[in-house]
This record gives structure tokens, sequence and C-alpha cells, in this order.
């Protein structure tokens, strides 16, 4: 979609009244659009084309990409490099900070850093421990917690300070998120957990992989009960399973992941597990979209990004609209 | 001991209200501790405090103990240090992500919050970013300090100002 007051395709927008970034993201959220966001697999290369050719696959199908902070404890190019490289070419970047590699200095700094080169949304995280990644042999910084550092990121922001108090010239303007499990154990505090998060700071949620509609349901009618549907934007987390052995594999592998019987049966017992995966997911978006108070959905595709784009496109969450990609204004006009 | 801190939970009412008595009487001895010094008891103090909170939560010796806003299950036992709530991780048996053969402390703090009047609400609080200062330090004297002394105008910000109010084991 254009806002009318777009300067120029890509540029910051205007802040408007109530919003705290220039960023497109906030504006799809509090217009009310559904919005869809991804994960960019930030690569394991020097070379900037690699990650302008992951954002590209995406490109009129995402709200955001999330460029992810070492995720699953492996080593990749930084999260904030991947959105120097986005920035510079106008994409809206969801630029993940996790608490295990860095401390309060070092985030503190990234935050200012990101916000300068026009990162717009923050997404705050504890982040997985190191036994989870590919060096286990590394020390877990963990100065902070994700709570924890989404105070601090708003007292940057709201009270132009660092966490030590010293004063900071101008603010970084920047849409706050965190993320959430509704389908980890304790299942009856994640609402409660989610509460902290929003006073901490937190605008928007991002959520980990949602395939038990149950738990989510559940889940958003605490959220409810608590009031906390309007001062938040929830998007499930989504995601296409590739077949019914990796799901076997990710549920017992991946921190957090919680697959059914059901689903992994239904994979099964499909002739093309990976098309099948795809229509899992396509169905879960739809039927996602009509639980009240869920704000859109993050499409996670580790290793299929270019399923995105047809899972989206298919699943009918956009409704028409052709979400910004640099160059999509010259097509559209032309 | 694992069997132990496990125990402390299941018995947070009691050991919560067995604190909220130690923390008077210990209030109360203000004056002793003033006259001692603070800085020269604060060793054998926090040798005392280690030996006990080890013994009965596993305790890290944070100094700035939130055990009463966790249902007696010490934070810092989580590998990720979380003083928030728990992560997305748990497993689907409770335990934690990390060490597969240890509990979620955080489900353990669940559990010994709902033995503790007011302790849901107390977990609902935001818990600041710890001072990394404090660690090793005696969380009983700070506390004593904070509820007989006028604050001291320090360096130290306002943000990351001690956490609890009341006196944690």
């Amino acid at each position: 979609m254009r806002f009318e007051d777009e300067p120029v395709p890509g540029y910051p927008l205007p802040i408007l009244p109530g919003h705290t970034s220039p960023g497109r993201f906030e504006r799809v959220l509090r217009t009310g659009r559904f919005a869809v966001t991804t994960e960019l697999a930030p690569p394991d290369s020097a070379d900037p084309e690699d990650v302008f050719k992951r954002a590209r696959v995406f490109d009129g199908f995402v709200d955001a990409i999330n460029a992810t902070d070492g995720s699953g404890a492996n080593c990749h190019m930084s999260s904030i490099a991947v959105c120097a490289l986005l920035t510079r070419i106008g994409y809206a970047p969801i630029m993940q900070i996790s608490c295990r590699d860095k401390n309060r200095i070092a985030i503190q700094g990234d935050i200012l850093g990101g916000a300068a080169m026009g990162v717009c949304n923050i997404l705050c995280l504890t982040g997985d421990g190191v036994q989870a990644g590919d060096h286990p042999q590394a020390k877990p910084v963990f100065d902070l917690d994700c709570v924890s550092l989404l105070e601090i990121a708003r007292t940057l922001r709201d009270d132009h300070h660092f966490q030590s108090g010293r004063k900071i010239s101008y603010a970084p303007r920047v849409f706050f998120g965190a993320a959430e499990n509704p389908s980890a154990l304790p299942h009856a505090w994640r609402a409660q957990r989610l509460a902290k998060k929003i006073a901490a700071g937190a605008q928007f949620i991002q959520t980990q992989y949602v395939f038990d509609l149950a738990l989510l349901r559940t889940f958003m009618d605490q959220c409810d009960a608590l009031g906390l549907l309007d001062k938040v934007y929830i998007l499930a987390g989504v995601g296409p399973l590739r077949s019914a052995k990796t799901a076997d594999w990710m549920r017992k592998n991946v921190p957090g992941m919680h697959v059914p019987d059901a689903t992994i049966a239904r994979l099964q017992g499909a002739q093309d597990q990976a098309r099948e995966g795809r229509n899992i997911c396509i169905e879960l978006i739809q039927q996602i979209r009509e639980i009240r108070g869920i704000a859109g959905v993050h499409v996670m595709a580790y290793r299929q990004e270019e399923s995105v784009a047809e899972i989206v496109d298919r699943s009918g969450a956009l409704q028409g609209r052709v979400c910004w990609y640099p160059g999509r204004d010259t097509v559209l006009n032309s | 001991m694992y069997s132990v801190r496990l125990w402390s939970v299941r018995h947070a009412r009691g050991l919560n209200a067995f604190y909220r008595g130690f923390e008077a009487l210990l209030v109360r001895l203000a004056g002793v501790f003033r006259a001692l010094g603070y800085e020269r008891i604060e060793r054998p103090v926090a040798a005392v405090e280690k030996t006990v909170k080890g013994l009965l939560f596993d305790c890290r010796m944070c100094g700035q103990c939130v055990l009463s806003s966790t249902g007696m299950s010490c934070p810092m036992n989580c590998p990720k240090s979380l003083r928030n709530g728990p992560c997305g991780g748990v497993r689907d048996n409770g335990n934690c992500e990390v060490k597969p053969d240890m509990r979620c402390v955080w489900v353990e703090a669940y559990k010994g919050s709902e033995r503790i009047p007011g302790g849901i609400a107390a977990m609902s609080k935001v818990q600041v970013a710890v001072d990394q200062r404090q660690q090793g330090r005696s969380s009983w004297l700070r506390v004593v300090r904070e509820k007989t002394e006028p604050p001291a105008k320090s360096a130290t910000p306002a943000v990351s100002a001690a956490p609890t109010k009341s006196l944690s084991p």
C-alpha cells in the first residue's frame, strides 16, 4: 500500500500522532491491516548480494523482514549488518536483539546505531541457549533478559537516557516488539508473562510457531481477560513443514517447537509432503485470521524462503494488498 | 542441592512466612549492624547467607534476591538468568531447554507463587536488570539498609535500583 504522505518510496514516513516510529510496519498495524512478516536467514558469508538475494524473494508479500540475531545460537552475519544493508535500499527490517551474546553496553549501542541507519522495528529477545547452536563452547552472556531489555530500550526512546542515567541527545524512533510462545509450558501463565513484556515496552508480539490452534485460542482468551488485546499487536508464527521427518526432528531438537501428532500424521499420509506442509500452513493462516485480536502472521520458512510468497498469496492474507518493496511503485505506475 | 531446592518450592508458603519474621528481626537489629559497620560484617554475613540459601535454594548470590517474588524458586538457576518468567523453550515435561534433566525454574516458580499469599501479584512485577556489582554480596544487609536508611544520593542510577522492597531469603 502507498501512504499519501510518503516522501520518496522507501524513505522514513512522517511519524503520526500516537506512533513511535517512522516505519511502514507500525503504520500497517495501526491502520488495522492484517500484517505479514517473515524471517531472513542471514548468510554465512560477507557478500552483501547474499542478503539482497534473500530479501528479494519476499518482494510484495511481506510488510517487514526479521533479521535474526544468531538464531538457534548459530553463527551468521549479524542482525545489525543485515539491517544496515536492507535499510540502505529501503526495506523495512525488524532488527532482532538477543541477550545471549551481548551485554547492556553493546545492546544499547546497537539500538542507537540501528535507529540511526533507519531501523524502525526492534524485536527484543532473550535468545536460545548456546547449547542449541554450533558453538556450545561459547560463553553465554545474558546480562539482561528480554523484559529488562525492553525496559531499557523503552527508556532510551521515551526518557532519552541510557540505563546509567546518562542523557542521549536524539532518541531512537523505534517500534518495539517481543516474542511469546503460546504452545510452551506453563500454559496458564503465558498471557501473564506477555503482560509483563507489554508493561516493559512491547508494542507488537511475534509468536513462535503455532500448529495447535486450540492452544493459541486459549492464549488469546487469556490475553483478552487480562485486557492486553488493545495494548499490543499479536502476530502468530506459522511456517511450512517440509516433511513428517523434519517436523519430528524439529519438535525434538528446536527449543520451543510444538508440533501435534495429528499434523505429523497428515504429512506422513501425503504424497507430496512439502506441498502438504505448505497447505497446512495456508489453512493455519486462514484460521488464525479469524481469531479475535490477531493482527497478522509471521511466516518462518527456514530454508524454504522461496515458498513464502506462494503461501501468503494463496492464503489471501493480504486481501489484494501489495506490500512495499524497492521498485514497487515504479512497476505499479508504469 | 537440587532436591532441597524443589522441597523449598513445595514449602514456599512456610518459608515465606518464616522470612517475613526473619526480616523484621534483622531490621530491628539495624542499629547493631550500623554500630559494627556494614562493610565490616559484609563478608561474614554473606558467607552465612550463602551457606543457608545455597542449601535451601541453590542460591547464586546475585545480591538482589527476588525469591519472595518467584515462589522461592531462585531465577538465577535458570541457565539464561531469566528474572521475568520462563522462556519459550520449556519442554513438554516442564523441564529446562538447556538442562534437560532440570525442572524449569519458572515452572516451579509459578507453583511456589500459588502457595504464597500475593505471590502471583508479586510475579507480575517487572524485574529490572541485575546490578552485576552486587554479585556475592549479602542481600539481607542490603535490604536492612534500604529499609532503615534514607536513599543515598549515589552515582548509581535509579533505574538499576534494588528490585525488591521486602527481604527475600
